[in-house]
């Protein structure tokens, strides 16, 4: 049975990315900028972020292939790191409060009684208070102290109310199918239950809820970057939107210095709503049953 | 009828209890970090290079204290600051100094509000009206286009659809203004001409939100739709040989809208923080800007001024959206 499902895995695979060509596009733009900010990045000559390392304002050319920014730096270079520092700040943010979220729905779902109607209530209270203003608020008190690390924890920990939700449901819904009361009975214990049995149904939701998440991530740090908030001196998308606007770039005619970033932006997120999407028709049980039956 | 009251009164104690931990958290979070908003105007003025008598920082440092509510305990300060709240008192401004916080904001709120409230209905009818009918002709060339392009926009954050749109717009082709609320030197009047200059600035920012909130209405409409459209009532109306245009619009469109309206009410309580960095990019005189202020100059009452607003609004708006749903959905019942 086993054996059978892995040779059968890269067929399906390839059959279903044929039909989905969203999901191809998505993943194609998404491996490049990833290759950018992981391999790219590591052969930049020196660092990017500081400043008259490149003539100033060159508009792209094949030495300066994005261009220079009016701080002398070198704007492909610049890209690389920036996307890999937002890439970070995307995974932490994304992981730190989907881990805290996840594990309380559980909790929430799993035990019931009251543990549930208190983790339920702090966690509505939080999905009611508006994030991004208090980021904004921390962040003006922290402003110093801010780095790449900070950032993420800091919208993780605001934004993990959702996923307890989420969560709490499908394992309510879960205790209740006939497995978990044969689980119970022929004594499995209760982390066995849960990372055995329970985990592989809630994973699909979990790896898309990942992706979703990255969007608000990225997008709150772009967004405090244009606040000032950020941390201004590494090398974020969000930090090379702020110097450009802080430097007036458009009203100065260094256009591409705004268009890099915003187009990188633009990408990014098209490609990982893409993939998001991709992934969940592929995990989705009930569209995986009709493709190896109708397949075959 | 008592579980109507029931539900109500339960309803609204969850609603205080949102607010009132939402404000404690504005007021714990600052002070636990440790780092002091006193200190930081103080370096920042420091920082001008101008020489100050210690005695005169010590004063300032008082008066400061003072103004941010930083006296006294801990719980001292809590209570001061939950009475003063109560009453509406947000601080006096110190950019602009006797002028209360409130005043400040009740200047650019007017801006923030006509475009945000113009721009959330606009995309919210526009978006369902259209994914609707998409929905309805699910198989059709240009509902899969109209599809793949709200794909692309619905999740983009409206400052960088805004960039491109001043880039294309009056940068290549300079057809629009590309910053601020009306034109530099203009007098504020109640005239055609200066009401004409005051919608071609918005036009683009209003534009970056209506293109990307329609994306995502018309998504979860066109969604909403197709799964209405395979419903028994539907085909029953079909095979009744209704017209078409009945069945798109009384039955389909009609009862797909529903959960539309939690969309709706979701957009309106971000009425004044929605838009908070597209406002900032267009140099647009609302909120956005007027915190862009506040946080050059590290100035702490209009941060907490503003965030106090839009917990207050996000609530109410979910609570307004509890107790009407009923009467747009009859199938809802209080339990």
């Amino acid at each position: 049975m086993k054996k059978g499902k892995t040779i059968k895995l890269p067929k399906e695979f390839a059959r279903f990315t044929w039909r989905n060509k969203g999901f191809v596009i998505g993943l194609s733009i998404l491996t490049i900028l990833i290759i950018l900010a992981f391999g790219a990045s590591y052969f930049s000559p020196y660092d990017p972020r500081r400043w008259n390392t490149a003539p100033r304002d060159m508009p792209p050319s094949w030495k300066y292939p994005l261009g220079t920014t009016t701080l002398g730096q070198d704007l492909f270079w610049l890209l690389t790191w920036a996307l890999r520092n937002s890439l970070a700040i995307g995974f932490t943010g994304s992981l730190t409060g989907l881990a805290i979220g996840a594990l309380l729905g559980f909790i929430a779902g799993y035990r019931g009684g009251n543990l549930d109607r208190a983790i339920i209530l702090v966690a509505d209270i939080f999905i009611a208070i508006p994030t991004l203003m208090l980021i904004i608020l921390i962040g003006s008190i922290i402003k110093a102290n801010l780095n790449i690390g900070i950032l993420g924890v800091l919208y993780g920990i605001l934004t993990w109310g959702m996923p307890v939700r989420n969560v709490r449901s499908m394992i309510l819904s879960l205790r209740e199918r006939e497995f978990s009361y044969i689980d119970i009975f022929s004594g499995l214990s209760t982390s066995e239950i849960i990372f055995r049995h329970y985990f592989p149904y809630i994973f699909p939701w979990i790896s898309m809820a990942a992706i979703n998440r990255m969007f608000g991530a990225i997008g709150a740090e772009v967004t405090l970057a244009i606040f000032g908030l950020s941390a201004i001196d590494e090398a974020t998308l969000g930090t090379m939107l702020y110097w450009a606007l802080k430097y007036q770039a458009l009203l100065r005619g260094v256009y591409w210095w705004i268009l890099t970033p915003t187009v990188t932006l633009m990408l990014l997120f098209t490609s990982l709503y893409l993939t998001s999407v991709g992934l969940n028709i592929y995990l989705n049980p009930r569209t995986r049953l009709q493709r190896t039956i109708g397949g075959e | 009828m008592k579980g109507v009251y029931l539900y109500i009164v339960s309803r609204l104690i969850v609603y205080l209890l949102v607010i009132f931990t939402g404000i404690t958290l504005c007021f714990i979070i600052p002070r636990i970090t440790g780092a002091s908003p006193v200190e930081v105007v103080i370096t920042r003025m420091a920082s001008y290079g101008e020489y100050y008598d210690p005695a005169v920082i010590q004063g300032l440092k008082e008066t400061l204290e003072e103004l941010y509510g930083l006296k006294g305990s801990l719980w001292e300060q809590y209570i001061a600051f939950l009475r003063r709240l109560f009453m509406g008192d947000l601080g006096v401004s110190l950019t602009e100094f006797p002028t209360p916080v409130s005043a400040l904001i009740n200047r650019s709120l007017p801006w923030t509000v006509g475009l945000l409230l113009f721009t959330t209905l606009i995309s919210w009818i526009l978006g369902n009206l259209i994914g609707g009918i998409a929905g309805y002709f699910e198989r059709t060339k240009w509902s899969n286009l109209l599809t793949g392009f709200s794909i692309i926009v619905h999740n983009i954050p409206y400052y960088i659809l805004g960039l491109c749109l001043v880039l294309l717009f009056s940068y290549f082709i300079p057809l629009l203004p590309m910053m601020g609320g009306y034109s530099i030197g203009v007098k504020p009047t109640f005239s055609l001409e200066f009401i004409l200059d005051v919608l071609s600035h918005a036009l683009l920012p209003a534009l970056s939100i209506i293109t990307v909130s329609y994306g995502g209405s018309f998504i979860t409409m066109r969604a909403l739709s197709i799964t209405t459209k395979n419903e028994d009532f539907t085909r029953f109306a079909e095979i009744m040989r209704l017209d078409k245009h009945t069945v798109l619009y009384r039955y389909v469109i009609r009862n797909a809208l529903l959960p539309q309206v939690t969309g709706l009410a979701v957009a309106l309580g971000n009425i004044f923080t929605g838009a908070l960095a597209l406002e900032v990019v267009f140099g647009y005189p609302g909120l956005g800007n007027l915190l862009y202020r506040a946080l050059i100059n590290s100035y702490y009452n209009l941060i907490m001024g503003l965030t106090t607003y839009s917990i207050f609004a996000v609530a109410t708006a979910l609570l307004i959206l509890d107790f009407i749903y009923p009467f747009i959905d009859p199938r809802i019942r209080y339990r």
